[in-house]
């Protein structure tokens, strides 16, 4: 019955056979789909810009025009993010914890940014936020001019990314155990002590990953953005408006350079909300 | 149907799960595979069923599995005509009871294939068999645990296997529920005689239920025999000791250390002298309530700390307290050269039973 | 990105009542506060589209949606998305079944991958397209000597409608199929069904809901895709215009009116979309708690 070590035995090699069938099948096709729907076409993109010069690549990623874009594309998607951070975990809150007449609605209707097509976004918010329109009207008297306008821009990304921090952070919000506060309770802390230094850490992570996933979604945004934003070289036009509008005058190369400095962008911040995720949940950091 | 394993060998990453496993199971006979979790028990089923793969050596002949000297190592495991029963049992969740026992057979090619009427006889007979007459048209989560158990029996079962696999079949019920499986699935073996392996952690459910049972410990067997065998001469210091409560005593006073193995009610409490094979001890503390009374005591020489059983009979007329004195009489025990001895160093019959101080 | 942390899976948890209670101020503050700013930015907006829309009267309404460019915009995004929604389940279902029931190395970088058109502009969706495809691009002369059009033309709206809801499917797949394990299947294998057989009779009918809310989804955003389909469309009247871009039309030529009942259609479907993925939610959750009651009841017997 006894065998020699595991050490001792000569010529151990794994036998990959797998039980359930269809791996070559499903994986070949998953590959095959990816690579000419998606990898296939983002490389293109990266092949051409290498065809450019430096001094050639540097001058289209940096004119005055491109910066200010980018300052502007930037800055908004950041301050509509830190918005929807700020009143996406109170939206979660108040959904997970209180009873209150049109929850299941309010709940329901959080979707909305994903399911409304962008255009249609864009054009009701001008339309509500233009000197003329409801909300814009009652701004207007008091110097707030919000369509055509950095504000403007800002309204539409705040729009487009307020899913994000609500759906990260309800999850977490309903699996915390109630354990934590009550302990917390027990030890002596107010309710407002218990929330801001038990239950705000406990959902710092997945406001961190919305965050970042709302800033990204607004980076690239363009539907919603080129109704309200009036498109005014030097002040109100972002980056992708900038991409389409060179590609507009056959300026491939253009177009091509910055579409390479937003995909860096894209894919540091897809980069970025991998690793957060792995450090928030890593063993080193719990075992602390 | 008999079973045959031949060093199989199979490794997660770093974690060996067998390391070179024979296992040989005779033809319609109960076995059990026991053994604590990670031991390998678990893998060796699933490599029978044909749901894992052994890890290939260089020997070719490594990780053969036979079914009555025939060998399917390369045959599916749809193919191998193993009925299996999952451990959570793996109904199909929207499929009507009815249904997940027909499946096995409707899902035969067509030539191959019972008709409606037939299969439905051949279900309903089986919800005879597993008690659940009446019940076809529910779905799994509307049935109790115990029940859901059977369904997936009965669904094994369907397509007349040559083998029964059973993996940890009563792990998920509670007590009394599992106490009632067990005697309805050892009368239901009396009746089918289909060869059976199942898998399990509990010593009492192998010893109880089985005809054979095979201890794994650390992806190797240990040991392979009936219950009364396996229970009463152990084949290692681990086995006795998975096996129910044991008292683990070091000899200390002959030159060549071994240790001591006596269960519990293998000890007989004296209060006069018993003979020069008796241990003298102290009482510690009596626990009184059941139909055994538990004594501990520290014993005299080492203090090494003894648990006793004892009738409750014979506990009243001993009338113990703490702190008496009393003699200890081992009825059985078993031998192994101390820690440090190397599985090699073992005698191939590993063990010197005796009965000490049996003159008395 | 969209969906994200919204499938099926996470809903599972059922509400848990809580022992400690905020102090009244506190709630009443951050209730006005979240209802506030749902009210504003969501409520509102949605209410102004069909305000703007009827505008002039049901009339001028349905004169809009009847026009001829108008029914060619709405043929050209059903077709698109007739297309592009059986692609994406083909791809969802080969990619959940590979990650979900298997092990193998680089798993994680095909899920992270599957994931990346989410991290692309749509605007940058369109452009690369029109770097393979279009008169200067790596195939275009080669097209242009077959007479094949792809940019400015039905293929290339699809290719990109393609591109922005490529994770859709998949990734309500992978989680839900993970979730559920391989017993099942492992089930089937020894009773001696195929692996056809086996996808048919138990993944396909336990997946369903979440393929389903995937294909919901899906169906949205290729009706409502506008920057991508934008850059490759062309822009041409009665031929290459779906519905978003037709908006974006009668917007600019100032036909206000017009560009909100047509944009009222699309707004209609986001609803029917969101009321969908309620009810899926809705009736997952009951079936999760029918599974606990059951569960609760076997440790009482």
């Amino acid at each position: 019955m006894r065998t020699p070590h595991p050490e001792l035995s000569p010529n151990l090699r794994t036998r990959r056979r797998r039980v359930l069938p269809g791996f070559g099948l499903t994986l070949g096709t998953t590959l095959l789909f990816l690579s000419l729907i998606v990898l296939l076409p983002l490389s293109a993109a990266f092949i051409r810009t290498a065809g450019l010069s430096w001094e050639e690549f540097w001058g289209h990623v940096s004119s005055p025009r491109v910066v200010a874009s980018y300052r502007l594309t930037f800055g908004a998607a950041l301050a509509a993010a830190a918005a929807n951070a700020f009143f996406g975990v109170i939206v979660a809150w108040v959904l997970v914890r209180y009873e209150f007449p049109g929850r299941k609605i309010v709940d329901a209707l959080v979707d909305l940014p994903f399911a409304l097509p962008t255009a249609v976004a864009g054009i009701a918010l001008t339309a509500l936020y233009a000197p003329t329109g409801w909300i814009g009207g009652l701004l207007e008297p008091l110097g707030i001019k919000v369509a055509y306008t950095p504000l403007g821009i800002w309204v539409a990304l705040t729009f487009i990314g307020l899913p994000f921090v609500v759906r990260t952070v309800q999850p977490v919000l309903e699996e915390l155990e109630p354990e934590l506060e009550e302990a917390a309770a027990t030890l002596g802390a107010t309710r407002t002590q218990t929330l801001r230094r038990v239950v705000l850490p406990a959902l710092l992570p997945a406001t961190c990953t919305g965050f970042t996933l709302a800033l990204a979604r607004g980076i690239g945004e363009y539907g919603s953005v080129v109704f309200i934003s009036g498109n005014m070289p030097l002040r109100t036009e972002i980056t992708p408006l900038l991409i389409v509008t060179k590609l507009e005058q056959y300026d491939y190369a253009g177009a091509t350079a910055l579409a390479v400095v937003m995909l860096v962008v894209s894919f540091a911040l897809l980069f970025g909300v991998q690793l957060l995720q792995r450090w928030f949940f890593s063993p080193e950091r719990h075992g602390r | 149907m008999s079973i045959e394993v031949r060093h199989a060998w199979k490794r997660f990453g770093t974690f060996t799960a067998l390391a070179g496993v024979n296992l040989s199971v005779p033809s319609g006979r109960l076995t059990a595979l026991l053994g604590p979790s990670g031991s390998g028990k678990t893998t060796l089923l699933r490599i029978i069923a044909g749901l894992e793969s052994p890890d290939a050596t260089s020997d070719p002949d490594s990780g053969k599995v036979l079914f009555h000297g025939e060998d399917v190592s390369n045959v599916p495991a749809g193919r191998r005509g193993v009925g299996f029963v999952f451990q959570h049992y793996a109904l199909f969740r929207h499929l009507t009871v009815f249904e997940n026992i027909a499946f096995g057979l409707s899902v035969r090619p067509r030539r191959d294939r019972p008709t409606t009427r037939q299969i439905a006889d051949r279900v309903n007979e089986l919800l005879d068999l597993i008690q659940l007459s009446g019940l076809g048209g529910r779905y799994p989560d509307q049935l109790s645990g115990g029940q859901r158990q059977r369904v997936a029996l009965a669904r094994a079962l369907a397509v007349q296997p040559r083998v029964l696999l059973l993996d940890e079949p009563f792990g998920a019920l509670d007590a009394r529920v599992r106490k009632d499986l067990r005697r309805w699935l050892r009368t239901l073996h009396e009746r089918l005689h289909v060869t059976t392996v199942f898998v399990t952690h509990d010593q009492e459910e192998a010893l109880e239920l089985a005809d054979e049972v095979v201890v794994m410990n650390q992806a190797r067997v240990e040991q392979v025999g009936p219950p009364q065998e396996v229970y009463d001469r152990p084949a290692s210091p681990f086995v006795i000791e998975f096996l129910g409560n044991v008292n683990r005593l070091e000899r200390g006073r002959t030159a060549a250390k071994s240790v001591l193995y006596v269960r519990p009610h293998d000890i007989d409490i004296r209060r006069e002298f018993a003979g020069e094979h008796a241990v003298p001890a102290r009482v510690l503390h009596v626990f009184s309530a059941g139909n055994y009374g538990r004594v501990s005591l520290s014993r005299g020489d080492t203090g090494d700390t003894i648990e006793a059983e004892v009738p409750r009979q014979q506990l009243r007329e001993l009338n113990l307290r703490d702190g008496d004195r009393v003699n200890l009489v081992f009825r059985h025990v078993r031998l192994f050269p101390a820690e440090g001895f190397r599985e090699e160093d073992l005698p191939s019959e590993p063990s010197a039973s005796r009965d000490a101080g049996s003159g008395i | 990105m969209s969906g994200t942390a919204s499938t099926l899976v996470h809903v599972a948890q059922p509400h848990r009542r809580r022992t400690l209670a905020d102090p009244p101020w506190l709630k009443r503050t951050l209730l006005v506060v979240a209802i506030g700013f749902v009210a504003l930015f969501l409520v509102i907006p949605l209410g102004a589209v069909f305000v703007e829309a009827l505008r002039g009267g049901f009339r001028l309404y349905w004169a809009a949606l009847t026009e001829p460019d108008a029914l060619a915009a709405v043929r050209l995004t059903l077709l698109a998305a007739a297309i592009a929604v059986p692609c994406n389940v083909v791809f969802g279902l080969a990619a959940a079944w590979t990650i979900a029931k298997f092990d193998f190395r680089g798993k994680s970088v095909l899920t992270t991958l599957i994931d990346l058109p989410f991290a692309v502009s749509p605007v940058i969706a369109g452009l690369v397209y029109v770097l393979m495809f279009g008169a200067q691009g790596w195939m275009g002369e080669w097209l242009a000597d077959r007479d094949l059009r792809i940019i400015f033309a039905t293929p290339g709206i699809v290719l990109a409608t393609v591109f922005v809801t490529f994770p859709l499917v998949a990734r309500e797949l992978i989680p839900l199929m993970q979730a559920q394990g391989r017993d099942e299947e492992l089930a089937a294998l020894t009773l001696g069904a195929g692996g056809w057989k086996t996808f048919w009779r138990v993944t396909l009918p336990n997946a369903k809901w979440g393929l389903f809310y995937g294909v919901v989804l899906c169906n949205a955003r290729a009706m409502g895709e506008f920057g991508a389909v934008s850059v490759v469309s062309g822009h041409i009247r009665g031929e290459t215009n779906t519905i978003p871009l037709h908006v974006e039309i009668l917007y600019n030529e100032y036909q206000t009116q017009a560009a909100f009942a047509v944009a009222s259609l699309l707004t209609l479907l986001a609803l029917l979309t969101m009321l969908l993925k309620s009810l899926i939610e809705w009736r997952h959750r009951r079936a999760l708690l029918a599974a606990a009651h059951a569960e609760t009841r076997t440790f009482a017997s």
